[in-house]
Order: structure tokens, then C-alpha cells, then sequence
């Protein structure tokens, strides 16, 4: 059962590649729904067996690879932190694949996208299942390239493909420092399993090596690494620019890779190596200062994006940064939990997205919908149900996660615990609280309750989804409501002996008491700034104050609202910093400097370009005149006797000839 | 001693004004013809006067078979500079540029 979890969307997958064809769209929809499902199913009771029950399963199965101190074996690992996100990923994948079999009705390529869905499911498990770090890798450039397969979905759009390469670059910048980092846990360990690296890291504390003349600590060397791959996966600030250019991809796609899973998969890394992170307070600095100012960049930048699923996306950014910097905080757990909470709501505001795009033909810029509430308010109640999820509101599933977070960053502060930089995340934090309800509800308000502003023919033809679609948003929203309360005490309710050693904290590290002890007034602040932000954003959009202050300070709001729709122009920045000196280094230099030019001059061409003007000079000396060669005939007589008596003299080495050579290739 | 050198001085002498005879002449093919012929003189000269210094018999003979030698060369050089002319029905030097390289 635990292996079929694992190979049933990869069954599924196949089927409906390899044989989409003759089993046709509507066989191979219900095939891999099926084979997602059944493995939901059994993720079901592995959590019930491995969560619940307390039975840790470790399956080893043939070798892989063994050479010398490299034994890999092909093991899947299944303790509760594995279990945790093999829920959260079979069930919104099969959520998402019930979706899409209706979403995705009139496009002729249904069988390949069902394909890719599960080939994506089936790394995604992959990776959360392993238990060395070569397969986790498998696992994790496969949904990398699941993730380029399913946004190049339509690839005859040229911002498709654009958007497709850049996520695969990006995102593989992260992978070179993950296999960096699986290097250096190789060169360090000796071994890639986790339960040998996780049981002798104590010993390796304070391991140091000589690395151009600094002092390396092993611990937060890797560590570092295996950041820079989580960077790259889960769209930290620095390399999170393809995340909102990932929205190419059909919706369902952004649902399940860019908000549920594949996003999460950095956190999950971050979560699994938490043995070793624990030992290096350099690299939870680092996550905390990363991933604070990721969430705050992302809820920013949030704010004044026009494109529907744009939003969400970056809403997505800025709460997998509250993920990483509870990480650097040591609350794994939490982490966890708001992975997992995070996946429902995010899945259901995007899958609503998704319902609202195809409701209003195909219309993704916000500016074009409002007052859809009484078109769709079905949708309508759903999106308010994700997005209060979202900001957190009482009693729903963010509140659980994302407020829990904020108390821990207050708690830091209010103990003499050696955690830097909490307050950073602390106030980072609190703002990107006051983002998230701003953007959410301004996109409600846009969206739903405003006044409308597309044109009649597609108010004509507006509908409610059908109950495919339907069916996974009740669902999911089923989840975000109640999730939170269900899962609260089982995932971090004090003293909660869930997690079993599949998650180690230090005892210094540790200090969820104080932050259930903190004073009442700072409990209630992320509600307060929660519903400050709400009300900001109604009084924005019910009485258009803002026109007042645009015009008013027209200059320097023309520049805030610039910079911040522009995304702080990181991508313009990182385009003219990095990617179009590279291109044209890779082209001017390295092709027709290096390659093309010298060479080229130096090798084949300049060589055989020398010898035919030598020998056309040598020919034009032949010129047919008696008497020039019985001039050359005595003349040469001449020289070379000369050359003969003085040839100690004008002896010429190989070597200078070889210059000589050199020099004449540039001028002939 | 200074005999043989005034003998050999005379010999380059009339070896170099052969060699200028065949490098300077421009026009006509019969001089060169000539140059060449006192070319082989001169070198018979030096030869001779070699063998009396030193008291051996064998440049004599050289020389003797190189009397022959140019006797037959001239000859065919004549020959062929007369069939030459039949042909080209000119014998200037200058014309004689067919054989480019």
C-alpha cells in the first residue's frame, strides 16, 4: 500500500501518455482521477497508521548506486512529517484533477495535461518519500520538470514558453546549490541517508574546513546549499521572480504547483533537515531574514497588481516566507502546519480564480470584472472563505498557522533566548499581516463588489462552474474552514507527541510556552492589523479616496504605486545585471570572440588562410622571365652560403618560429 | 705562389664577368650562350693552373673532359637554339616567357 501511493499517479501517468490515444479524454481523465484518488485514499491511512497509530515505515527496496562509500538504496521513508505532506499532496492534487477534467473540457490536449498532472503528483511524492537526499533530488527535478511541462501547457503561446524556461532557469539555480549541498553533505558524511546524516550531525558541530583561507563550518555550509535550492523552489526573495511569471500555465497548474505543492517543497526541505539546521544559528539568521523579507516584498508587491491570478501568486510568495522564517525561528512544526493549512486555502482561492477566469471568458486583468457577486455567488462565497482564511481571521484555518507564527516572533522578543533578527521577522511579519487582508480584499472588491466594468457580451454569457469544478472549491473550502481547528492540537498543540523525532528542535531553541503566556494585547494584534487592513482596503474601494491622493502627492505616489506594480523592478534589474550581460558575454565573448574569433584564427581557418597567401606569394616570384630565375638561381646561391658560413649565427629555434607564426596569422 | 695567384685572380676575374654576362644581358640568347662557354673556360683555366702548382696530372685530364663536356653542350644548345628559332622565328630572351609558374 505504501509503495502504491507513491507509483499509482506514475500508472496513471503513464496510461494516459503513453496510451491517451486509444483510451481517449474522457478514459484518460477518469483513469489518473482514479489513480490520484486511490492514492489519496491510501495517504489517508498511512496518516491514520503512521500519524495516529505511531508505526514509522521504512521501506528499502534494490540498490541504486553503490561505489565505494556511495550506497544509495532505493527507501521510502514514511514518518509523520512525509505523511503530513503526502496529505496535503494527494488530496489537492486529486482535488485539482477533479477540477480539471471540467476546466479543462474544450482543450483538444486533455489526456497530456491529465499526463503531466500525475507525472508532477508522482515526483512530488517522490520527493516527500525518500529517504536519502539522491533520491529526494530525483524527485525534486522532476517536478521542476513537471513544472516547465505543465506552464509550457500551451506552447504555442510565446509568453508560455517565455515564462516555462524562465521558471526551469531559475529554478535550477537553486538546484545547483542543492547538489552543492548534497556534496558537501557527501564529503562531510560520507553518506547521503538521512537517518546517517541526521543521527551524527552532534558530531560534526563546530566541523571545520580551510576554503580559500577562511574557515568554513561545515553545519551551516550545507545548510547554506540546501537554502539556496529551497531558495530557488520556493521563490525566496532573490530567486522568486518566476513564481508570478509561472501564471502562464493553465490555472489548475498554478492551484496545484505554484500555491499547494511544488512551492512547498524548499519548506519541506528545510523542515526534513532540521537535525542539522539546528546546530548552525548562522543559517536560522539567514532563514529568518530571508524569509521575513520575502513575506513582506511579496505582500507588497501584492497590493498593486492588476492580474487576478498575479495576486494570489504573490500571496502565495509572502506566506511560503512566513513558512521559512518560522523555520529559521526553529518552529518546524508550525511551518508545517501553515504548509499544510496554507495548501487548502491557496488551492481554493485559486481554483475560485480558475472559476472566475472561466466564468468571465477567459479575463484575468481585475480592472475588467466587478460586481460579480450576483453572477457567481457561489464562487463569491468561497473566494471570501479562502481569502479570510487567508488573512487569518478567527477560527478559520490561517488563524491557527499564520497567528501562531506572529506570537512566536513576539515571544522572541520577549525572552533572552539567543534568537537574532526574531524582531525582524516580527515587524516584517505583522506588516505583510496588513498586506495580505489589503490585497485580498481588494481583490474581492474588484473582483466581486465593485461596480462592473466589462463589457455586456460576456455579462451575457456569465455562469456559475459546473459541479466538477464546483465539488473541489466546496471541498477545499470545507478544509479551510475547519482544518485548522481539527489539525491545531494533533500538529502543534503544547506537548503534541505527533511528530515522533521526525523533527528536532534544540531545548535551547524552543519556547512555544512563552509564546502561549504572551500578553492579551499582542494575541489580538495580527487580528487588529488584520482587520485594520480589511477596513483600509473597503474605504479604498467604497469611497475612492485614493484618487484624492494620487492627484494630491501626485509625484511621489506616482512612484510608490510604479515601483510597487513593477515589482520593485527586480525583473528589470536582474535582466540588466545578470541576464543580458551573460547572454551577451555567451554570444559576443565566449561565441564569436573566443570560439568563432580567435580560434578560428589561431586553428583551421588562420592556418590554411596563411598558406594559400604564402603560396600565391611564391607563385607570383614564378614569372616566366629566363632571366628573373637566373637571377633567383644565383641570388639564392648567394644567400645560402651565406647562411651556410653564418649559421651559428641566424639559427631560428621552433619556438620563435612558432611566434612568428602567430604574429603573421593576425596580419595576413 | 703569386704566380698561381695572378692565374686564379685571372680565372674569377673572367668567371664573374661571365656570370654578369648571363645576369645583366637582357635581350639576346646567343651571349649567354658565350658567357656560358667562358664560364667553362675559366673554370678550365683554374683547373690547369691548379693541377701545374700542384704537381698533378688529374685536373689536366678534368679539364680535358670538360672541353668535351662543353664541346657537346654548346653544340646542343646551338641546336636547340636553332630550332627554337625555326619555330619562334626570334631569339630574344625576353620573349621567351611561356613558363609561368
Amino acid at each position: 500500500m505504501y509503495l502504491c501511493i507513491v507509483l499509482l499517479p506514475l500508472l496513471g501517468a503513464l496510461f494516459s501518455g503513453l496510451l491517451g490515444r486509444w483510451i481517449g479524454s474522457k478514459g484518460s481523465c477518469i483513469l489518473t482521477t482514479f489513480c490520484v484518488l486511490l492514492s489519496g485514499v491510501f495517504s489517508g491511512i498511512a496518516f491514520f497508521e503512521v500519524g495516529l497509530s505511531g508505526t514509522i515505515i521504512h521501506l528499502i527496496l534494490e540498490s541504486w548506486i553503490e561505489s565505494g562509500l556511495l550506497i544509495i538504496k532505493w527507501g521510502f521513508l514514511f514518518d509523520t512529517v512525509t505523511v503530513t505532506m503526502l496529505i496535503v499532496i494527494t488530496w489537492i492534487s486529486t482535488l485539482v484533477h477533479i477540477y480539471s477534467i471540467s476546466y479543462m473540457e474544450t482543450d483538444p490536449h486533455r489526456p497530456r495535461f491529465m499526463c503531466y498532472l500525475c507525472v508532477f503528483t508522482f515526483f512530488m511524492l517522490m520527493l516527500v518519500t525518500a529517504d536519502n537526499l539522491l533520491q529526494m533530488f530525483l524527485g525534486w527535478e522532476g517536478v521542476g520538470l513537471a513544472s516547465y511541462l505543465l506552464i509550457n501547457f500551451w506552447y504555442t503561446r510565446l509568453g508560455a514558453n517565455q515564462s516555462a524556461i524562465k521558471a526551469l532557469v531559475v529554478n535550477r539555480i537553486g538546484d545547483f546549490g542543492l547538489s552543492l549541498g548534497i556534496f558537501s553533505v557527501f564529503c562531510i558524511f560520507k553518506s547521503l541517508d538521512y537517518s546517517i546524516i541526521f543521527s551524527t550531525v552532534p558530531f560534526f558541530d563546530n566541523y571545520c574546513f580551510k576554503f580559500l583561507g577562511f574557515n568554513c563550518d561545515g553545519i551551516s555550509l550545507i545548510g547554506f546549499f540546501l537554502f539556496i535550492g529551497a531558495m530557488g523552489k520556493s521563490a525566496q526573495l532573490g530567486l522568486h521572480t518566476w513564481l508570478p511569471d509561472a501564471m502562464e500555465g493553465p490555472t489548475p497548474v498554478s492551484a496545484l504547483i505554484h500555491a499547494a505543492t511544488m512551492v512547498t517543497a524548499g519548506v519541506f526541505l528545510m523542515i526534513r533537515f532540521s537535525p542539522l539546521l539546528e546546530f548552525s544559528t548562522f543559517l536560522l539568521s539567514v532563514l529568518v531574514i530571508f524569509g521575513s523579507l520575502t513575506a513582506f516584498f511579496a505582500g507588497m508587491t501584492g497590493i498593486f497588481q492588476n492580474d487576478l491570478k498575479k495576486v494570489i501568486a504573490y500571496s502565495t510568495c509572502s506566506q511560503l516566507g512566513y513558512m521559512v522564517f518560522s523555520c529559521g525561528m526553529s518552529c518546524y512544526e508550525v511551518s508545517l502546519f501553515h504548509l499544510t493549512n496554507h495548501a487548502f486555502f491557496k488551492a481554493l482561492l485559486f481554483l475560485s480564480a480558475g472559476s472566475v477566469i472561466h466564468a468571465v471568458n477567459n479575463e484575468q486583468d481585475m480592472r475588467r470584472m466587478g460586481s460579480l457577486v450576483n453572477f457567481l455567488p457561489m464562487t463569491y462565497s468561497l473566494m471570501l472563505i479562502g481569502s479570510l482564511a487567508l488573512t487569518g481571521f478567527p477560527f478559520l484555518t490561517g488563524f491557527y498557522s499564520k497567528d501562531f507564527i506572529l506570537e512566536l516572533t513576539h515571544s522572541t522578543s520577549f525572552c533572552n533566548l539567543d534568537l537574532l533578527y526574531s524582531s525582524l521577522a516580527l515587524w516584517l511579519g505583522s506588516i505583510s499581516v496588513l498586506f495580505t487582508s489589503f490585497y485580498s480584499f481588494r481583490l474581492i472588491y474588484l473582483t466581486f463588489l465593485n461596480s462592473n466594468n466589462s463589457n455586456r457580451i460576456i455579462l451575457s454569457n456569465i455562469h456559475e462552474s459546473p459541479w466538477l469544478m464546483s465539488l473541489p472549491l466546496i471541498l477545499l473550502a470545507i478544509g479551510s474552514l475547519f482544518f485548522g481547528f481539527i489539525a491545531y492540537d494533533l500538529f502543534i498543540g503544547l506537548g503534541t507527541d505527533f511528530w515522533k523525532g521526525a523533527i528536532f528542535v534544540l531545548p535551547n531553541h524552543n519556547f512555544y510556552i512563552e509564546a502561549e503566556n504572551l500578553p492579551i494585547f499582542i494575541k489580538w494584534l495580527p487580528f487588529l492589523v488584520s482587520i485594520l487592513g480589511i477596513f483600509l482596503a473597503s474605504l479604498v474601494n467604497i469611497t475612492y479616496i485614493y484618487k484624492f491622493f494620487l492627484l494630491k502627492w501626485y509625484k511621489i505616489s506616482f512612484f510608490w504605486v510604479y515601483l510597487i506594480n513593477k515589482k520593485w523592478f527586480f525583473d528589470t534589474l536582474y535582466n540588466r545585471l545578470f541576464v543580458y550581460p551573460i547572454l551577451n558575454f555567451g554570444y559576443l565573448t565566449s561565441f564569436k570572440a573566443l570560439d568563432r574569433g580567435f580560434i578560428e584564427l589561431a586553428g583551421p581557418f588562420g592556418l590554411s588562410n596563411l598558406i594559400s597567401k604564402w603560396s600565391s606569394l611564391i607563385f607570383r616570384i614564378q614569372t616566366g622571365q629566363m632571366t628573373h630565375y637566373i637571377f633567383y638561381i644565383i641570388v639564392s646561391v648567394c644567400i645560402f652560403s651565406i647562411i651556410y658560413i653564418y649559421k651559428h649565427i641566424l639559427l631560428v629555434k621552433t619556438l620563435h618560429l612558432l611566434i612568428f607564426y602567430f604574429f603573421l596569422v593576425f596580419f595576413i | 705562389m703569386t704566380i698561381l695567384f695572378n692565374y686564379m685572380n685571372i680565372s674569377i676575374f673572367l668567371f664573374l664577368v661571365s656570370i654578369l654576362g648571363i645576369f645583366i644581358n637582357q635581350k639576346n640568347i646567343l651571349v649567354m650562350l658565350m658567357s656560358l662557354e667562358m664560364m667553362f673556360l675559366s673554370v678550365n683555366f683554374n683547373l690547369i693552373a691548379a693541377s701545374i702548382h700542384l704537381d698533378d696530372i688529374s685536373g689536366q685530364i678534368f679539364s680535358l673532359l670538360i672541353l668535351t663536356v662543353a664541346a657537346s653542350e654548346s653544340s646542343i644548345g646551338l641546336a636547340i637554339l636553332v630550332i627554337y628559332y625555326r619555330i619562334r622565328s626570334t631569339i630574344t630572351v625576353e620573349l621567351m616567357n611561356l613558363m609561368k609558374g
